[in-house]
């Protein structure tokens, strides 16, 4: 019987090695393991066997059982996964195929600019100010020390609405305007905006475009103070190795008056045809604001000094993205506007 | 304003700095050098040629045979120049030398005849034609007959000269002459200044006895001198003059011009040459003109006077526009004789007007127009009567007659040096401060430890003590300003609700699909109140460059579809653009429009495009109203909007909503009309626009969280058979009401029009949620509460159930 019970195993663990489906697997368990099988045969038959042999053989057999019982489910698990696998073999796709899109729009250039600079000096402590596009005279020019009449208001061909009102030519006014409000407090603020020019449209010149301005004014600002935030503005913009150099320069409300130039971010400052091989480019005029624009908003100016800055997003972007000309920025061409739509950190 | 370094020369001394060194120095200094220009650059080989023969070329009618002499040989060169001729010293171009441009020369054949060479004119040699005296304009230049043949015809023609071009900026005016130029390189390279020596001897014969003044308008010419010499022979200037001239991108013309643009470059003062004979009355009276009075200008332009324009006369008419351009009638010709030299301070205002007024800007004018040196009027008119004896064979006579109230007294400026250091954030000593203003020439005592400054005349822009500060820093050097940061309290930076809130509109329309697009505020009459949800009288330019910039935009959407169209107009035919601006309403008390800020989309074209998988689907009414309805959710208005079916101009009628806030509108979107669609070429189009002002100034309520459900909820749907007129809106608000708190959401799930219900009827239907955060709803409840529902729906709308 014992021999029996052994040649009966060894079957069995051949024929579940040897089944090559579930299916199979299961005829193996109900043939051997079944009511009607041989092992349950042998159980049944126990009852003809003495008394003494009889929990010998119950042992034997039920280790038996246990090894076919074992490998048939090791053997299961192993079909199974099989199967499944077949299954995901089935279910393969190209996956180099492209995905679904997503609709996704994004900021024009412009907006991307003029967000990162305001970004930057919000984080300075500024205040974000804007005013009318069309504006009055007296802040576009003669709050800013420009009365009628003074040549430097041939640098700004201006579109006049009535002989008092015209569409602004600057930001600045937005400076004489908050200046004129905040009365005596001081004053951290950029300003960001449209403004207006009487230039016919070509591809450096646009009647229409963008600026952001920058005032600082409290009882003891001094022009290092202005060079020391310039210098991390410049920095944040355009690359942690950016230097800048100040030159003299010329606006109504500010005296002194700068330019700034930063060390060229394409090449370095070793001359290339961004920098016009000469290291620096120009990036945006500042100066201390000058005593007459103070006075007029309502400052003394024996009490109160101020730095200003102003400068062109449209300039900012065509020099970071190597945009050719301005009017792209007008067009809305979609294959333009789209292409400003990932990060560049 | 062009600096030959050459000419310089002459004023200070620069020797052993490059010129591109000196530019540098003199832009980090305050004056921008925009270009420099070599003018010998590709120049060689080219000498000075005699020609001793000249024949016509036997086989070409326009050429010409020439030997010439160009110093130790006589070589045979062809020339197609009209005015070559024998005896002439001439340019020439020896084989091997090089033009501007790249052109080499060659020994060649010319229709069988060999040249050695080309005789140039002199803007082969890179010089401007405008330039160009008149009598070499159109052919070759003629050098002076005692040129030597052979030598170096470049430093003959001043060509051997570097010219720097400043960019001036308004307040520089000092440096628009030689003078000026030669005081701030010199303060610059610490150098003196050497001034003209004016020395000549003058005729017994006074001035004053041949000439009589009369100033009437004393206000705009405070000063008025006019010198008078005599037998002055109108020639051909001396060619250093000539060179001078030419360099400065000044055309020579005759001697005695050519003195007072000489005098105007080297002193800043513009002067005026007059023919004394044909002034006929020997009188001069500067006077206002009378409204319609004509003068002929020096470039034969009739113009007619207006009243207010400053005129100088003889007394009866016009000879010149004070300060702007002389009259023809008195101009200086080859037989003038007696000349007299006008040098004049005329008001800035009124040379500026009066050269706007007739569009003519001049050297003259663009000085005068600034402010002139008042200490150089009487010098200047003096130094180009020594030139006419000198250049002309002039006999000055004795004094000048003038007229003379103008006030040269220079500024006094109390300065201290602490004032100047606290300003600059700098420590920079006093003495130092005192060397850098002695290096401007700028008289200067320091007493008290304050400084004592006389700001002179010649510097117009010296008027306070942050201009004082100015001249001190940039000398000193801006590189010298240390970095610091504003001192003080710091306060908290940002964005006010409003720019936070547009911020955020911008980032949902991106997440929602749209591309920002940046239009123009200026546009035609035409369009300025297309699709306009609010129109007033439009904002006009006085003066517009053209029609399609002439107003104001009340609307953002025409320009939005100008650019719509000018993609489609490309190939792309799937369009998504918003755009956040302001439009311009009327004229508020402060004689301003009122700006308000709108927001506004445009979509065409496909809105899914995947199509590899083949889905694809056009755009629609929905998906616009989808975008706004996002929008709403964003700002945390949805509770607070409506939509109403509404009729706009050049949307379509059946298409079209009105967004409402709290029950006023403050939107619109819709369809474009078909029409509209066709006048712009575009295909079936949506747009929204809307006032961003009222959406956000609109708070939102604080957001506080509602607890996730705990117990299921229950779902009922319902199918109806309706009219097609019945808005599904109007049967979810009867839904609604009837539903009560129990009723959590209904939601559209099915439309169908079509063969299945009854023509002109249309099937819906919804979903409903119904939900109790407390408990778990009972069947019976919720079969109560839908029950009264569905009554509610067949009373108020008359609506079928289906299925």
């Amino acid at each position: 019987m014992e021999q029996q019970l052994e040649q009966l195993k060894q079957e069995a663990l051949q024929k579940i090695e040897a089944a090559a489906s579930v299916k199979e697997l299961n005829d193996v368990r109900v043939a051997y393991l079944g009511k009607k099988g041989p092992i349950t045969d042998l159980l049944k038959g126990m009852g003809k066997l003495p008394a003494e042999e009889r929990p010998k053989m119950g042992a034997l057999v039920n280790v038996v059982r246990e090894n076919v019982t074992t490998s048939l489910e090791e053997k299961m698990e192993l079909l199974e996964q099989q199967a499944v696998n077949e299954k995901l073999e089935k279910e393969t796709i190209d996956i180099t195929l492209p995905g679904r899109p997503v609709k996704l729009g994004n900021h024009h250039p412009l907006t991307r600019v003029v967000e990162e600079i305001e970004d930057f000096f919000i984080s300075m402590g500024y205040e974000v100010a804007e005013g009318p596009e069309v504006e009055q005279d007296y802040y576009n020019f003669e709050a800013l020390n420009l009365p009628k009449g003074h040549p430097a208001r041939d640098m700004q061909d201006s579109f006049y609405i009535t002989e008092d009102v015209l569409l602004r030519t600057h930001t600045s006014p937005v400076q004489a305007r908050t200046m004129a409000a905040k009365k005596g407090e001081p004053i951290k603020i950029i300003c960001p905006g449209k403004v207006y020019r009487r230039d016919s449209d070509d591809a450096t010149h646009s009647h229409q475009f963008t600026q952001i301005e920058g005032l600082v004014v409290g009882e003891d600002i001094r022009m290092s103070d202005l060079k020391g935030t310039l210098a991390l503005f410049a920095k944040k913009m355009f690359g942690e190795e950016r230097e800048i150099r100040l030159r003299p320069s010329f606006f109504p409300f500010t005296e002194p008056s700068v330019e700034m130039d930063i060390s060229c971010f394409k090449c370095g400052g070793s001359g290339c045809n961004v920098c016009k091989k000469t290291g620096w480019i120009e990036i945006l005029g500042a100066g201390m604001v000058h005593p007459n624009v103070l006075e007029m908003a309502g400052y003394d100016p024996t009490v109160f000094t101020g730095f200003a800055f102003g400068m062109g997003p449209e300039r900012i972007a065509m020099l970071k993205y190597g945009v050719e000309d301005i009017r792209h920025f007008f067009t809305n061409d979609m294959r333009f506007i789209s292409q400003f739509n990932r990060t560049e950190v | 304003m062009y600096v030959s370094t050459k000419w310089l020369e002459n004023y200070v001394d620069t020797k052993g700095i490059a010129p591109a060194d000196l530019a540098e120095k003199i832009t980090r200094a305050g004056i921008e050098v925009d270009t420099i220009i070599d003018r010998s650059e590709g120049l060689t080989n080219i000498v000075v040629g005699h020609v001793e023969s000249c024949e016509k070329h036997p086989e070409a009618d326009k050429l010409n045979i020439c030997q010439v002499n160009v110093g130790e040989e006589t070589v045979q060169i062809i020339c197609g120049a009209p005015n070559v001729a024998t005896g002439q010293n001439i340019i020439a171009a020896l084989p091997g030398a090089k033009l501007p441009g790249g052109m080499k020369i060659k020994k060649a054949k010319l229709r069988g005849e060999v040249s050695n060479g080309m005789i140039c004119s002199l803007q082969e040699l890179g010089v401007e034609g405008k330039t160009v005296a008149k009598a070499y304009a159109e052919g070759i230049y003629v050098l002076p007959a005692d040129a030597k043949p052979g030598t170096d015809a470049l430093s003959l023609l001043g060509l051997d000269d570097v010219i720097l071009e400043f960019d001036l900026t308004p307040n520089r005016s000092d440096a628009l002459s030689m003078l000026g130029v030669a005081y701030e390189v010199g303060a610059i390279l610490s150098q003196d200044v050497k001034l003209p020596k004016i020395e000549y001897a003058a005729s017994n014969e006074k001035a004053e006895d041949v000439l009589t003044l009369k100033v009437e308008a004393k206000e705009d010419n405070p000063m008025y001198v006019a010198k008078v010499v005599k037998n002055v022979k109108v020639a051909e200037s001396p060619l250093w003059l000539q060179n001078y001239l030419m360099a400065a991108g000044v055309r020579p013309h005759n001697n005695v011009v050519d003195i007072t643009n000489f005098v105007l470059l080297e002193y800043g003062q513009p002067l005026h040459a007059f023919d004394y004979d044909r002034l006929e009355t020997k009188e001069i009276v500067v006077r206002h003109a009378v409204e319609g009075e004509k003068i002929t200008t020096l470039d034969a332009v009739e113009r007619t006077l207006r009243a207010g324009q400053l005129v100088i006369t003889n007394g009866k008419e016009p000879v010149a526009l004070a300060g702007v351009m002389g009259g023809a009638n008195s101009e200086v010709h080859d037989g003038t004789t007696t000349v007299v030299i006008e040098s004049a301070y005329f008001a800035p205002a009124s040379v500026r007007k009066t050269s706007k007024d007739v569009g003519l800007r001049s050297d003259a004018s663009t000085r005068l127009e600034k402010g002139v040196d008042p200490n150089r009027v009487a010098e200047a008119a003096e130094r180009a009567a020594q030139l006419l004896t000198e250049l002309a064979g002039g006999e000055v006579l004795a004094g000048a007659v003038q007229f003379d109230e103008l006030n040269k007294e220079s500024v006094r400026i109390l300065l201290s040096p602490d004032y100047v250091n606290h300003r600059l954030g700098m420590k920079i000593p006093m003495d130092e401060m005192v060397s850098i203003l002695e290096r401007l020439q700028i008289p200067v005592e320091a007493a008290n430890g304050q400084l004592i400054v006389d700001a002179p005349t010649r510097r117009q822009d010296l008027r306070i003590k942050e201009d004082l500060i100015e001249e001190i820093a940039r000398l000193y050097g801006y590189d010298e300003i240390p970095m610091t940061l504003p001192i003080g309290e710091s306060v908290p930076g940002g964005l006010n609700s409003f720019q936070e809130k547009r911020r955020l509109v911008r980032r949902y329309m991106e997440s929602a699909g749209l591309y920002q697009a940046i239009t123009y505020s200026l546009t035609s009459r035409a369009e300025s109140q297309s699709f306009a949800l609010e129109t007033a009288p439009v904002t006009e330019l006085l003066m517009p460059m053209s029609e399609d910039r002439s107003v104001l935009r009340q609307s953002l959407l025409p320009h939005l579809l100008e650019a719509t169209t000018y993609n489609v107009a490309r190939r792309i035919d799937t369009v998504s653009l918003y755009e956040t601006g302001s439009v311009f309403l009327g004229t508020q008390e402060d004689g301003l429009p009122k700006e308000v800020g709108h927001v506004a989309a445009v979509i065409t074209g496909k809105w899914v495009d995947h199509a590899w998988q083949q889905e694809n689907k056009k755009v629609d009414f929905f998906v616009m109203k989808g975008i706004v309805e996002g929008l709403m959710d964003t700002l945390g208005l949805t509770e607070k909007v409506t939509y109403a079916k509404a009729n706009h101009d050049g949307l379509h009628p059946g298409r079209t909503a009105d967004i409402l806030l709290n029950d006023v509108v403050v939107g619109v979107l819709g369809q474009l009309h078909p029409s509209e669609q066709k006048k712009r070429d575009l295909k079936e189009t949506y747009v929204t626009e809307m006032n961003l002002a009222l959406l956000l100034a609109e708070s939102a309520e604080a957001l506080v969280y509602e607890q996730v459900p705990r117990y299921p909820s229950m779902s009922r749907d319902i199918a109806l058979v309706v009219s097609k007129d019945e808005a599904a809106g109007s049967l979810i608000d009867i839904i609604q009401e009837a539903g009560g708190k129990l009723l959590k959401d209904v939601s559209v799930f099915d439309l169908y029009e079509g063969d299945k219900v009854d023509e002109g009827m249309k099937s819906l239907a919804f979903s409903l949620t119904y939900f109790d955060a407390e408990r778990t709803l009972t069947d019976e409840e919720v079969v109560t509460r839908h029950d009264k529902v569905l009554a509610a729906l067949k009373e108020k709308s008359g609506a079928v159930l289906r299925g």
